[in-house]
């Protein structure tokens, strides 16, 4: 199994990844890097991510959008925060709006996510933190409007149903 | 499933109850079980009175409820707002599995054209 472990703290409101992969960690670094090898795995499978800007250096921004089974799309962006080429990426995820522009008064979630080779392996632990409950609450209602949640919902069925 | 938002002052209140490490404590430890206002305040360094002022902020937040039990008030973290943030949390816990899948089945796919 890629998965190692996922946990959600309620009260931190924090999901933390961590997944161990036979591969180096400059070979998972590409995957984030170049925006082709990033859409291939960023969006879900029903829902492919194009990313039209990606500018890879602190300070830098990227868009992109989803586009679901029906044509509808899930806009989306990032600022990168913090860069330690192999080890370390920081970087703020938001959502967009029609214009595939930040929504105002929208925080983005913080995203921390590490490199570490282990024996030929590599652990790489993706931590996404929230601000706020209000902010999870604009996100569901606007995931609500995109159809998004719709999605994630579905997918997460199927990943159950599958499991049992 | 119904979205309903909460009022921008609600907001504010739970913004607030949430930014003080011995709430966010009293709320962790109610999640799963209701945890009594005597029993609460055996964890923390506090007065029972403290605890209970702390409650008190979290219930006004509407993120925990009090049930009354014989002599003792059982506190339990509220279900819509919980629910609503565990509900955010389990979307994107999916979506970072189906990630973490995705970059596995491009990293298998290498490992074919190797061979």
């Amino acid at each position: 199994m890629t998965v190692v472990s996922t946990t959600k703290d309620e009260a931190e409101l924090t999901l933390t990844m961590v997944a161990e992969y036979d591969a180096s960690p400059e070979r998972l670094w590409q995957l984030w890097e170049d925006p082709r090898e990033l859409e291939r795995w960023w969006g879900p499978p029903t829902y492919p991510a194009t990313f039209t800007r990606h500018d890879f250096f602190v300070g830098g921004e990227s868009r992109y959008h989803m586009t679901g089974p029906t044509g509808d799309t899930a806009r989306g962006w990032w600022r990168i925060d913090a860069i330690d080429r192999p080890c370390r990426l920081d970087f703020a995820n938001g959502l967009a709006g029609e214009d595939g522009e930040p929504v105002p008064g929208m925080e983005p979630m913080s995203c921390h996510v590490t490199f570490e080779a282990a024996g030929g392996r590599t652990v790489m632990t993706a931590v996404t933190r929230f601000v706020d409950t209000a902010q999870m609450e604009k996100m569901l209602a606007m995931g609500m409007e995109e159809g998004m949640s719709l999605a994630i919902g579905q997918i997460a069925a199927l990943l159950r149903s599958a499991a049992t | 499933m119904v979205v309903d938002e909460l009022a921008e002052h609600e907001v504010d209140r739970v913004f607030r109850a949430l930014a003080d490490a011995t709430r966010r404590d009293i709320l962790r430890r109610t999640l799963r079980d209701g945890e009594s206002v005597s029993s609460l305040a055996g964890h923390f360094a506090m007065s029972f009175a403290a605890v209970q002022k702390h409650v008190a902020v979290l219930e006004r937040a509407a993120l925990v409820t009090k049930e009354r039990r014989g002599r003792e008030q059982v506190v339990h973290a509220h279900a819509p707002t919980i629910r609503r943030v565990a509900d955010v949390l389990d979307a994107y816990e999916q979506l970072w599995i189906e990630r973490a899948h995705g970059i596995a089945s491009i990293l298998e796919s290498e490992k074919g054209d190797r061979t």
